[in-house]
């Protein structure tokens, strides 16, 4: 088992390697430059800028100086942010950014699987049908409508809860609904699906036979198996969450790191986007392999060795 | 689901080719769905709102009003009644005159004025003067020239869904932004349709080396997320709305071709493709006239259900700034307008809000209840 979770962990590094190349060079690649203006800079301004972020040098040496700061944990200052590093930033932002999508991903777990095994155990009933209508809402409408109507009921009209803003427990309600919504939606849906398909298998239809209590068949029983399809998706969908969402934060004006990518990439500081590409890359490896481990847990047929 | 079987026999007595009846049985199925027949009549209002509503619109998309910035949605012309008397009133004393009576008929205004003085009728030009009356005239002046009516024009406009922090009237704004989705959304979906199916259908169809080749370029493709993906267009090429089909089709296709791919693989095995190459129809040929046609239901499945996914990437990318640009706009920039002026002109935001979750949920439903009818054993 640790053997295994060392293997994936040395096999991630050629991966995150990969995708520091790619995105390396891909950035340089791309027009323009982080010193572009309006109004051009002075040319000395310019040529000294470039001098102090090593930008005047061959593209080759830029990339061996960027590794070789990164092998000592240093990401580099950002070229937009002023005084400010690229740890600074992303060591400020993704405190928030996971408190929320971690509150999100609880929410979802929890809401999302108790709505499908309500839902799989009143097949065809109305409480079926409400969570289905649930659902399908929950999926079709999308954040960037849902972030702002919330803010505006319950913000701006019923002023129960903070429009917008960071600080307190308040304040991180709404963007946490905003967050959770699909992934409830999409739980529930998964839940219910695996949970009819459990409820029917021989192991359930025994238990029944032997008279275990319903709260047993169903907890114990039916939703370990029901969770499998969930775990999997819930993987690649945690790490996106806990990586921050460009439209809640940009809405709900949050310092979270979501944010990051997308001004860093049209701005061009370079730094910051490598920063945001490789905490991405490196959540997603992580909760890849969780999703992997679990599955070991969850279902015994799986093994690792 | 019962009496459906019985229209097949029927049908297949008729001497109709039996593939007939698979579309009938499917359009049978799709008109008992109630929800997929309601969202075909709101996605046909859909369409001709965007199609005609630009045309038929009383105001220009682009066009600005500069006196009539965020005026809420409502029913009434613009100037209100309210803020047309006080400024006659004004007008009628600095023109040294007694107001009488004042009435307002639609876009025209009868004044009636007094004076202890002989009226001169160029007092007109006191009306003129004003931003809100035009064409003001006398009508009748008393014998003795103290007394006088006047009519003069206002222009009264409609903004039933008000107007946005410009002045520009929403509900043009939102018909045009309609028309932008749809199009997107229909031609993004035909170049991944065109991509996907040609591109899938190629690969399960020579199979072996190839197919792997091709299938692995898919993948690596696939492992890309979107929002990178688009966002590095819009670094490479800046913004534009060519750019947006590129983006969305050159993503979706990949879908397609994945399915397309399976659906041939199944169907190369049949015994009608291997009698055409035993007849000695060449590749191309098979692909035309047996491979692709029999792909079709699939396809048309996952495209109703491709059209809301475009509209979506579209709509969000414009939210971000990245999509379609000023004047031009899309529900995505006004949904990010709207939420930025939320305070005070909550109508901004949901107009524009309302239209897309509508048009979203037309299509979804319509994909879904497509899907049940097409292709019953897949739910």
């Amino acid at each position: 088992m640790l053997r295994y979770v060392l293997r994936r962990l040395l096999g991630a590094i050629p991966t995150l390697f990969l995708v520091i190349t790619f995105a390396f060079f891909l950035m340089r690649v791309a027009p323009g430059g982080p010193f572009d203006r309006e109004r051009a800079l002075e040319a000395k301004v310019l040529e000294n800028l470039n001098r102090v972020f090593h930008l005047d040098r061959p593209l080759w040496e830029q990339y061996f100086y960027y590794l070789g700061n990164l092998a000592r944990g240093d990401l580099g200052p950002s070229f937009i942010y002023r005084d400010f590093s690229v740890q600074q930033l992303l060591g400020n932002g993704l405190p928030v950014s996971i408190q929320l999508g971690g509150m999100a991903l609880l929410v979802a777990l929890l809401v999302g699987s108790l709505l499908g095994c309500i839902a799989a155990l009143r097949q065809n009933s109305w409480i079926d049908y409400g969570v289905t209508a649930v659902a399908t809402f929950g999926i079709t409408v999308p954040n960037f409508v849902v972030a702002p109507v919330l803010s505006l009921i319950f913000g701006v009209w019923l002023s129960m809860l903070p429009a917008g803003g960071w600080g307190g427990p308040s304040s991180m309600i709404l963007p946490v609904i905003t967050l959770a919504l699909p992934q409830v939606a999409i739980v529930a849906r998964l839940i219910r699906g695996s949970m009819i398909e459990a409820l029917r298998s021989d192991h359930v239809r025994t238990a029944r036979a032997y008279g275990l209590p319903m709260r047993m068949i169903v907890g114990v029983h039916s939703l370990r198996a029901a969770c499998l399809p969930v775990v999997s998706y819930l993987g690649p969908a945690a790490a996106a969450l806990l990586t921050g969402s460009v439209v809640v934060e940009t809405i709900f004006g949050l310092p979270g790191i979501g944010r990051y990518f997308v001004q860093g990439a049209l701005n061009r500081d370079y730094t910051l986007v490598m920063g945001t590409v490789i905490i991405i890359a490196v959540f997603v490896v992580i909760f890849n392999l969780i999703v992997d481990l679990l599955y070991a847990a969850l279902d015994p047929r799986v093994r690792y060795d | 689901m019962t009496d459906i079987a019985t229209n097949v026999p029927e049908a297949a007595a008729d001497g109709q080719m039996a593939s007939r009846s698979l579309w009938a049985t499917a359009l049978l199925r799709l008109r008992r769905n109630k929800a997929a027949m309601a969202s075909l009549c709101l996605l046909v209002i859909f369409i001709f709102a965007g199609v005609f509503g630009p045309m038929l619109a009383p105001h220009h998309y682009a066009k600005v009003y500069p006196d009539f910035v965020k005026v809420p949605a409502s029913l009434e012309a613009y100037p209100r009644e309210d803020a047309i008397i006080p400024e006659i009133e004004s007008v009628v004393t600095r023109a040294r005159l007694d107001l009488g009576s004042v009435e307002l008929d639609g876009s025209t205004l009868r004044v009636e004025a007094n004076s202890s003085r002989e009226i001169d009728p160029r007092v007109t030009r006191y009306f003129d003067r004003s931003d809100l009356f035009s064409n003001a005239r006398v009508v009748e002046q008393s014998s003795n020239g103290r007394s006088i009516v006047l009519a003069a024009d206002v222009e009264r406009l409609h903004f039933i869904f008000g107007t946005d922090a410009n002045g520009r009237d929403l509900l043009a704004r939102i018909l045009i932004s309609v028309r932008i989705s749809l199009m997107i959304g229909v031609l993004a979906t035909g170049v991944a349709l065109l991509i996907g199916v040609l591109y899938g259908a190629t690969a399960g169809f020579l199979g072996g080396r190839i197919d792997n080749a091709m299938m692995r370029v898919v993948d690596i493709l696939y492992a890309l997320p979107f929002t990178f993906f688009a966002i590095l267009l819009v670094v490479f090429f800046g913004r534009n709305i060519v750019l947006m089909f590129i983006a969305v089709g050159a993503v979706e296709w990949l879908d397609m071709a994945r399915i397309v791919r399976g659906q041939t693989i199944s169907l190369r095995r049949r015994e009608f493709v291997q009698a055409a190459e035993a007849l000695g129809v060449n590749s191309g040929g098979i692909l035309r006239r047996h491979i692709i046609p029999n792909t079709l239901g699939p396809v048309i499945v996952y495209m109703t259900l491709l059209i809301p996914k475009v509209i979506l990437l579209e709509s969000f990318l414009s939210f971000l700034g990245l999509g379609v640009q000023e004047p031009l706009t899309s529900l995505g920039v006004l949904i990010s307008e709207g939420a930025r002026n939320m305070r005070g002109a909550a109508y901004m935001l949901l107009y524009p809000s309302l239209a897309l979750t509508l048009l979203l949920f037309a299509l979804n439903f319509l994909g879904d209840g497509l899907r049940d009818a097409l292709d019953p054993k897949d739910r």
